[in-house]
């Protein structure tokens, strides 16, 4: 099965040192902070990674390989709906990217190989803006966002 | 400070036709989406330039090709700093005239 596949592209600029923002992704503890759940890992090239809710309930939302991990510049990983996780075909793939850039740090997450017009191409494009936002804003100044805001209030992000 | 960029860059309507070409259909070449804008290659590209440096653009360098992707990271910024704020206070005085109403009905 072939379909079409497209690409997102997220930039941010973020005044921390790589190992920072590094140690943001893929710490769950640090991660829980401004993201609402902890990717779980041993961080190992074809271990299972797991982005785990934080809350009681510990629901597993995505799951993934690691495929390429290189501390504290690159990480890539593949990610999935945890029910799809044995069909490799139905992972898509993200590409953390962390560059210095004068006193700051440039962060490109990539995210591509998803399947266009889905429904999980639809929600990572909503997603990955208000992560990253909020990333920055907890790195920076202590403050994170509340991602599971809605102006509405109206229902709850999964 | 990156909030004026950002504002600026939005400024001008062919700079926002232009992001949403890219909402529309991202990863679009130069030539794609000069193809949709009425004007010079030239223009298009200080106008993409300017989204760049605002960061609304993002460029991926794919063989020859230069792909442009939106990047609405800067527009959440804005998005938390400048509306959710005035949202929020326009949602409560809903809220309160929705109980003050609720309320008077009781007492009939």
């Amino acid at each position: 099965m072939s379909s079409e596949k497209t690409t997102f592209v997220y930039v941010t600029y973020i005044r921390a040192t790589q190992q920072k923002i590094f140690d943001a992704i893929t710490r769950p503890e640090i991660a829980a902070r401004y993201w609402g759940h902890g990717n779980v890992s041993d961080w190992k090239v074809g271990s299972r990674w797991e982005h785990v809710r934080d809350n009681e309930e510990k629901k597993v939302n995505i799951a993934g390989d690691v495929i390429e991990i290189d501390p504290p510049k690159r990480l890539v990983i593949s990610w999935s709906d945890p029910s799809e996780y044995d069909n490799r075909d139905k992972h898509s793939r993200v590409t953390f990217d962390l560059v210095p850039y004068e006193d700051m740090v440039r962060l490109t997450v990539t995210h591509d190989e998803l399947e266009a017009g889905s429904g999980m191409a639809s929600g990572i494009s909503k997603g990955w803006p208000l992560v990253l936002s909020s990333l920055k804003s907890y790195l920076e100044t202590d403050e994170p966002m509340d991602v599971f805001a809605n102006p509405c209030a109206t229902e709850t992000a999964a | 400070m990156d909030d004026d960029k950002t504002f600026k860059a939005l400024g001008d309507p062919s700079r926002r036709k232009i992001l949403d070409l890219l909402c529309e259909k991202n990863g679009r070449t130069l030539g794609q989406l000069c193809a949709h804008m009425d004007m010079k290659r030239q223009s298009v590209t200080q106008h993409i330039g300017l989204l760049e440096d605002a960061n609304l653009v993002s460029t991926v360098k794919r063989g020859r090709e230069k792909l442009h992707f939106l990047n609405p990271v800067p527009l959440q910024t804005i998005y938390e700093r400048w509306i959710r704020k005035f949202e929020q206070q326009r949602l409560s005085l809903l809220h309160e005239l929705k109980t003050e109403l609720e309320g008077d009905q009781d007492e009939q």
